[in-house]
């Protein structure tokens, strides 16, 4: 049973994925239980005007899209350079003061003073992500410490770009985008992760970027060898951590119509290095798998509606998530696994020479 | 010639000394420490506010260091002491570990004022303190609640860094008032951490709304995080402000937030006054034409007026004048 159970799980492709997506399962299992309400889901109307979809489950969605969105660059940048990004957090309040400073310079927000704004704001975090990535790449700083930099004073730049404390922008079209669109009463943020998602799957599936990544992160010096310049392959998926950063600077700064500097995307790095973590991805660089940090960035942000819904004061949250963490990233560790093999070989074993005693 | 421009030099040297002396004479040397304007709105009006009073047609030869950490900040008042300031001016990063240097700086005949921040020493080493109190902000803010006159009062009460002064002095008068009455009840209680972050008020918010737990109060302990309850009540459907079914209130009054109470969006704003430059401009003043400070606690402390500004009652004038930022 459990042999024919394994074989499925591997020829579905899920390998990996078990230990999330079994963490995920629990997580529902555990809400039923406790209160199947969580999983309702209601129209609302809101001060607009329109329907809006609410409840634990479109928060755990709509919550998470900062998260799943930067998770996946920091899998790629992971997967690339066998370390971390720390940075995020920070040059996204980079991008987004950008942003924000454009559209109020350009006076109304119009599709084409937003356009040019998000295009801005998507350079400035590349531009930013790109001395990240040489740094690292060129010269061969370890990641943490590369992008400490940007990690300890990218907040103060952000702030000398937007010169007060915090810049608002008020129209219709960046709470369409922030919160929801007049008619789809599902949150905009949500597409903005599938959109994300599908050119990434793309560039995957057209080129041989997940290929090279994996080889320039499992043994630099034989991709080399084989003329793959990883220094191209590092910074591209610095680049492409730059494109995720600056969209997920946009939305937050889209949810509150304004940007605080010291607030925005606070603390994102950690959890979306979880993410990355608990998608089963080796921290050490090498093989990936972008949907497992996908799961993981889920995973966290359910954890935290859970425990608000279960009406925990948020003082003790971390605490509590991190008991969770701790399981999940403990279950999918190497010694764990091992263990876990060995101890199951010892008691098919007992059980083989038990059935032969009798 | 190198005769020639040896005496030049000291003849320029003598005429700067000079020039030094009589600067002496006419200003008040002023040492200026501060925190990083780019902490908070606050800071930046706080640090704004010095810069508009203490300039040279004042009176003042001001110099002025902002630094976020208590190591930073006490080598620049040892530098100030070195230099032989008159008076020192200090918001504290740290409430502790000033002794020596402020001893130092009395045994030097220069003159501490506090302002902001306390720091935890004997009150005798500094001239005065202006700070804010804290408590009062809570308790004008409760006091304003139990004034409407409400059939119930069910709140949502968002905090800021815990174990902050703002957090504790906002805090405890609300906490205290909820457990003494029982038309009181605090429904849901939430911290929007050590950042004061907008977004974890908006998901406690949404949390509270999503498991229907109903309040008709927001006591949010700063205006960004009320934003940020706003924006989820505002998807939800439920109405705000003067005309609406929940009282919204924040505190700091920054512009944008005080421009929300005109336009009857929420409904208090608390104010936390970073105007402290003229009261110790004028105790400076009084200090030189021989007189005594006046108006101080037994602790040294001169605690600032602060107000609470109530949607219905607002003007065009206070958004202008008391409000933070731009």
């Amino acid at each position: 049973m459990d042999k024919k159970k394994e074989s499925i799980w591997k020829r579905m492709g899920i390998g990996q994925l078990a230990i999330p997506l079994t963490a995920l399962a629990l997580l529902f299992l555990f809400n039923l239980i406790r209160d199947p309400g969580f999983f309702s889901v209601v129209v609302n109307i809101n001060n607009s005007g329109n329907p809006v979809l609410g409840g634990n489950l479109i928060s755990v969605i709509n919550s998470a899209s900062e998260l799943a969105i930067i998770s996946m660059g920091m899998t790629l940048v992971t997967a690339a350079c066998g370390g971390q990004d720390i940075s995020v957090g920070a040059v996204g309040a980079i991008s987004a003061s950008v942003f924000i400073k454009l559209l109020i310079g350009m006076g109304n927000v119009t599709a084409g003073t937003l356009t040019v704004a998000t295009l801005a704001c998507i350079a400035t975090a590349v531009a930013f992500m790109m001395f990240n990535g040489t740094l690292v790449s060129v010269f061969r700083i370890q990641p943490m410490i590369a992008t400490l930099i940007l990690y300890s004073c990218g907040r103060s730049i952000a702030y000398w770009i937007t010169g007060s404390a915090t810049p608002q922008v008020d129209s219709p079209i960046i709470t369409a985008i922030g919160m929801t669109i007049p008619g789809i009463p599902v949150p905009t943020p949500v597409f903005m992760v599938i959109l994300v998602g599908v050119i990434l799957a793309v560039i995957f599936k057209r080129t041989n970027t997940a290929l090279y990544t994996q080889s320039v992160g499992i043994n630099q010096g034989a991709a080399r060898l084989n003329g793959i310049s990883p220094t191209a392959v590092k910074m591209l998926a610095f680049g492409l951590l730059g494109v995720c950063v600056a969209v997920a600077s946009v939305i937050a700064t889209c949810r509150m119509s304004q940007v605080s500097h010291k607030t925005l995307l606070v603390d994102i790095e950690m959890d979306a290095i979880l993410a990355v973590a608990i998608g089963g991805n080796s921290l050490g660089g090498g093989k990936f798998r972008m949907s497992g940090s996908i799961l993981g960035a889920y995973i966290i942000t359910m954890l935290t509606v859970t425990l608000l819904a279960m009406g925990i004061n948020s003082v003790n949250i971390k605490a509590y998530k991190a008991v969770v963490i701790i399981i999940i990233v403990g279950a999918g560790s190497p010694v764990i696994k091992n263990r876990m093999i060995l101890w199951r070989n010892r008691r098919s074993a007992a059980a083989v020479k038990g059935g032969a005693a009798s | 010639m190198k005769k020639l421009i040896a005496l030049v030099l000291a003849l320029a040297l003598c005429l700067g000394m000079a020039s030094f002396a009589a600067a002496d004479d006419a200003k008040v040397k002023v040492g200026i420490i501060n925190l990083d304007p780019s902490e908070s709105g606050y800071r930046e009006a706080n640090v704004n506010d010095l810069h508009k009073v203490f300039t040279e047609e004042n009176g003042y030869d001001a110099s002025f260091v902002t630094a976020p950490t208590a190591d930073k900040q006490l080598d620049a008042f040892n530098t100030f002491v070195n230099e032989g300031v008159d008076y020192i001016l200090v918001s504290a990063a740290e409430t502790t570990g000033w002794d020596e240097a402020l001893a130092a700086a009395q045994e030097a005949g220069i003159g501490v004022f506090l302002f902001d921040r306390m720091i935890d020493c004997d009150p005798s080493l500094y001239l005065a303190a202006v700070v804010s109190d804290m408590t009062k902000e809570g308790e004008t803010a409760v006091a304003w609640l139990e004034s409407l006159n409400l059939e119930e009062y069910n709140i949502l009460h968002i905090q800021g860094q815990m174990g902050s002064d703002a957090q504790i002095g906002r805090s405890t008068p609300l906490a205290e008032k909820a457990a003494a009455d029982d038309k009181w009840t605090i429904v849901a209680e939430g911290t929007g951490g050590d950042s004061w972050s907008e977004d974890e008020a908006r998901k406690i918010a949404e949390a509270a709304i999503n498991e229907g737990k109903s309040f008709n109060i927001v006591y949010a302990e700063n205006d960004g995080m009320a934003r940020g309850v706003v924006a989820a009540l505002d998807a939800a459907g439920i109405t705000h402000g003067v005309e609406g079914d929940v009282k919204i209130m924040g505190f700091d009054c920054n512009k944008w937030a005080l421009r929300l109470l005109l336009a009857g969006e929420w409904n208090y704003d608390g104010q936390c006054s970073p105007f402290q430059a003229e009261v110790i401009d004028g105790m400076i003043k009084t200090l030189k034409a021989g007189g005594q400070i006046e108006g101080l606690n037994e602790k040294n402390q001169y605690i600032n007026e602060e107000k609470g500004f109530d949607a219905t009652t607002i003007t065009e004038d206070d958004v202008n004048t008391y409000g933070l930022g731009e």
